[in-house]
């Protein structure tokens, strides 16, 4: 039974698994984050500034999800994601949690470029 | 983990389970699938518990996979039990005993359904009247296959040849039990143990010598589920189910895997060859799969029966590793012999997961 | 002679609602079914929002208790049968009293987290109740089966709560702030331990209990994860699996834990389930004892005579109980003053 093989064609592939595996994931953006600018704790996902983003109104951008998604280790992707960010402020003024979006966004920015290497 | 914990969930799910006398509905599949449970079922009542079962030819499917395909209306479905429940009393019998788990789960929503709207099971009877002519009976104990085995675990662990034991080391096998969805899942009160810890097969497997193994995916569908595996298209879907399942339950290296349901045993069976051959992965030790049984299979085994009497030459991955640890007796050559002694052939080989023994 | 009122029940509303019923010219007696006065307070050890001791205000409640209070304890009031215009009771042991009105103080009982079996309370070793890490933060020892000290540590809101599988449609009212204290107490007892609350929403609905919820995110970094736990399984590690939905990302997820803390929420104590059944009053779907009128009367039974206090009317906490026992003391002068007033 020895030989080359002929490569089964089975028509389909095994899909990919969408849960979040947490305890796989790196945390090491979250961690540098979370030490840069602290008001990223405070977040409670409200979605005021996803809700005034120019970004969000014609990309699928939301700072809300960005956020839980550096929290969550779901940082595949996300450096391009962020770029859609044009650090206008607003979502900054209408937080009610007092979250520093600006900076928080520079810094993830900063953190997926060094830290989840 | 405590045991005592379970026991008490346990005893909150205890379901009646008929002694004697029993219509036996088959399921369409398993008898391609794995062609020597429902005999080996009927075998162990008739032979080695003396029980009364009736085998009728003249029913048909339940509808389940078309039903819950959505091919097929509630109402015809409904019409067609009604049909199954007939040629159970016309035979003389009250007790219905189905080797289906769907079939079970369906037979188990129908009555549930009859139950609190008498209407419908008027109209069931009437559609069945109209269309056959016959009259039922609604039969007075349901029963899954398993439950009955379950219920004579004891008697079965008394006449056994074999223990689900490490011959060489005297330790209990290592087992995952996988429930059909459809057992429990629907109506927990119907289920022996009810959904969350089923004890049906955890009964069976602690008769007979084995230990259970409680893994973080114990709970996932096979990825059977009928609609995910029937367009192409969709199996990616249901091989991450089982791939989901064995990942899970790769670090307990367990010896075997029992089921009992139709379609559980084929996906976790077949699966492990496709993955094997997409992957490259295999789940067991040294190149081997994790051997999957129907409870009818292990409780043959049990009994002594000859693995290939009783339909194991089908399995994709082999149950010799398991065999061997047990220290079951069996002919290697005859593996591959028809029924008359003849010769069938070889299969070709996997490419990764083991298939003849070296 | 001074009318002589009947207090069911030495927890929180038994206790003030006694020493508010003896400052108004009441005699009282105060039967309890334990050994002991307190209720649930005397199990918890500290008390949200501001973590005092929990004993600091039990000590309070029974200070307040004046020569006026007749105290019973140990004893399980079984009956109450109003016989002209007064009440006869007695209790399962033969003891017997009468009284001129009776106030039901008779409280909750935790839910019983055997019920949710998918969260494997009782059968995976370090899933535990909210009462019982309680108990632990009084002995100082949070500590896992095998004595180690946990790393990670989940809480699920909402057990027993908000939940019709179990029968429970209602919201439990203090389990919320109660998981964000408790969430800061572990990280003050062991400062590296990872702590994750599992929410379904946020009902941070007292003084001071939002600004705790924010304090545990500033202060101790504590994870709100939006999503309720639909099982949990132990690994081959012996680490608790929680599968939730991440709602806010819309996609499930799966975390292990070394510990999980089950908030179990309030259901109607046994005792007032079968004082309710003995007396005929009416109970809501949610098995609380209702009364005449939710907002002008919520302290009156359809009985004359009979009133509620605390949370055998519905979950409280120990403020509003309070406020509740010192209402219902007023409306039991009320009552009297009206009779007065019409013989």
């Amino acid at each position: 039974m020895s030989g080359a093989v002929e490569k089964v064609r089975f028509g389909f592939s095994v899909n990919k698994d969408r849960q979040i595996d947490y305890d796989a994931n790196l945390k090491n953006v979250s961690d540098i984050v979370q030490k840069a600018e602290p008001t990223f704790n405070l977040c409670i996902s409200c979605g005021t500034c996803a809700s005034t983003c120019t970004a969000g109104k014609f990309t699928d951008f939301s700072l809300r999800k960005v956020i839980l998604m550096v929290r969550r280790g779901e940082t595949k992707g996300l450096e391009n994601e962020i770029t859609k960010c044009m650090l206008c402020g607003k979502c900054q003024l209408v937080c009610p949690r007092g979250v520093s979006t600006r900076n928080l966004i520079l810094q993830i920015h900063k953190a997926l470029k060094t830290g989840a290497l | 983990m405590k045991h005592e914990g379970k026991k008490l969930v346990w005893q909150e799910y205890q379901k009646e389970i008929a002694d004697d006398h029993f219509f036996y509905a088959r399921s369409c599949i398993r008898q391609t699938f794995f062609p020597g449970s429902e005999k080996v079922f009927t075998k162990i009542l008739k032979d080695e518990l003396g029980k009364d079962i009736y085998d009728s030819e003249h029913h048909t499917s339940c509808t389940g996979i078309g039903y819950h395909a959505d091919a097929v209306p509630f109402e015809t479905t409904m019409t067609v039990v009604a049909r199954q429940f007939a040629l159970m009393t016309e035979a003389g019998y009250e007790n219905y005993a189905a080797s289906c788990i769907t079939s079970f789960g369906l037979y188990t929503e129908i009555l549930e359904t009859w139950h609190h709207f008498p209407e419908v099971e008027a109209k069931a009877r009437e559609f069945l009247y109209k269309a056959t002519g016959r009259e039922f009976k609604i039969p007075k104990n349901l029963a899954h296959a398993s439950d009955i085995i379950y219920k004579f675990r004891y008697e079965i662990a008394k006449r056994a040849k074999y223990r689900l034991v490490d011959k060489n080391t005297g330790k209990p096998l290592r087992v995952v039990e996988h429930i059909g969805c459809h057992y429990s899942k629907m109506f927990p009160h119907k289920g022996v143990g009810g959904a969350e810890y089923p004890y049906v097969l955890t009964g069976m497997i602690e008769a007979w010598g084995g230990e259970v193994i409680d893994y973080p995916e114990r709970r996932h569908c096979c990825g059977f589920g009928f609609r995910q595996y029937i367009v192409q298209a969709n199996r990616g879907y249901s091989i991450a189910c089982s791939k989901k399942k064995f990942d899970s339950m790769e670090p307990y290296e367990p010896d075997m895997i029992i089921t009992n349901c139709p379609g559980c045993p084929m996906f976790l069976d077949r699966w492990q060859y496709a993955l094997s051959e997409m992957e490259g992965k295999t789940y067991g030790k040294n190149g081997n799969g994790i051997p999957v049984f129907t409870y009818e299979e292990v409780a043959g085994l049990v009994l002594g029966y000859d693995p290939w009497e009783i339909g194991l030459q089908v399995h994709q991955v082999p149950a010799e590793p398991l065999l061997d640890k047990m220290g079951i007796e069996y002919d290697p050559g005859s593996k591959f012999k028809g029924p008359n002694g003849e010769d069938l052939g070889r299969p070709i080989a996997p490419s990764y997961l083991k298939f003849y023994k070296e | 002679m001074n009318r002589k009122i009947a207090v069911i029940g030495g927890g929180a509303a038994g206790l003030e609602a006694s020493s508010a019923l003896t400052s108004l010219g009441f005699r009282v007696v105060l039967v309890e079914k334990e050994d002991e006065t307190g209720g649930h307070i005397k199990n918890w050890h500290a008390l949200f929002p501001n973590r005092r001791p929990g004993v600091e205000v039990l000590d309070a409640l029974r200070s307040k208790l004046g020569s006026d209070v007749e105290l019973f304890s140990g004893k399980t009031v079984t009956e109450i049968k109003p016989v002209n215009d007064r009440f006869e009771l007695s209790s399962a042991d033969g003891w017997k009293t009468e009284a001129d009105a009776v106030l039901l103080t008779t409280g909750f009982s935790l839910f019983n987290a055997r019920k949710k079996e998918e969260y494997g309370y009782g059968i995976y070793d370090n899933v535990i109740t909210s009462a019982e890490l309680e108990s632990a933060f009084s002995t100082g020892k949070i500590a896992m089966k095998s004595g180690e000290q946990p790393k990670r540590i989940g809480f699920v809101h909402c057990v027993g709560s908000r939940d019709e599988k179990v029968g429970n449609i209602y919201c439990s009212k203090v389990c919320c702030v109660t998981a964000v204290k408790q969430a800061i107490e572990i990280k003050q007892y062991l400062p590296d331990c990872e702590v994750f609350c599992f929410y379904m929403d946020m009902r941070m609905f007292g003084r001071h209990y939002e600004e705790l919820y924010k304090e545990a995110q500033e202060k101790y970094y504590i994870q709100f994860i939006r999503g309720r736990l639909s099982e949990s399984t132990e690994d081959h590690t012996g680490k608790i699996i929680l599968k939730v939905e991440d709602t806010l990302l819309g996609k499930p997820l799966k975390i292990g834990v070394d510990m999980l803390v089950l908030m179990v929420g309030m259901e109607p104590a046994e005792i007032t389930k079968n004082l309710g059944t003995q007396l005929g009053l009416v109970s809501d779907s949610d098995r609380f004892l209702v009364s005449t009128d939710q907002h002008i009367s919520a302290n009156i039974s359809e009985i004359p005579g009979l009133f509620f206090a605390g949370t055998c009317t519905g979950p409280k906490n120990i403020a509003d109980t309070l406020a509740d026992a010192r209402s219902a003391a007023l409306a039991i002068a009320g009552y009297f003053d009206n009779n007065h007033n019409k013989s």
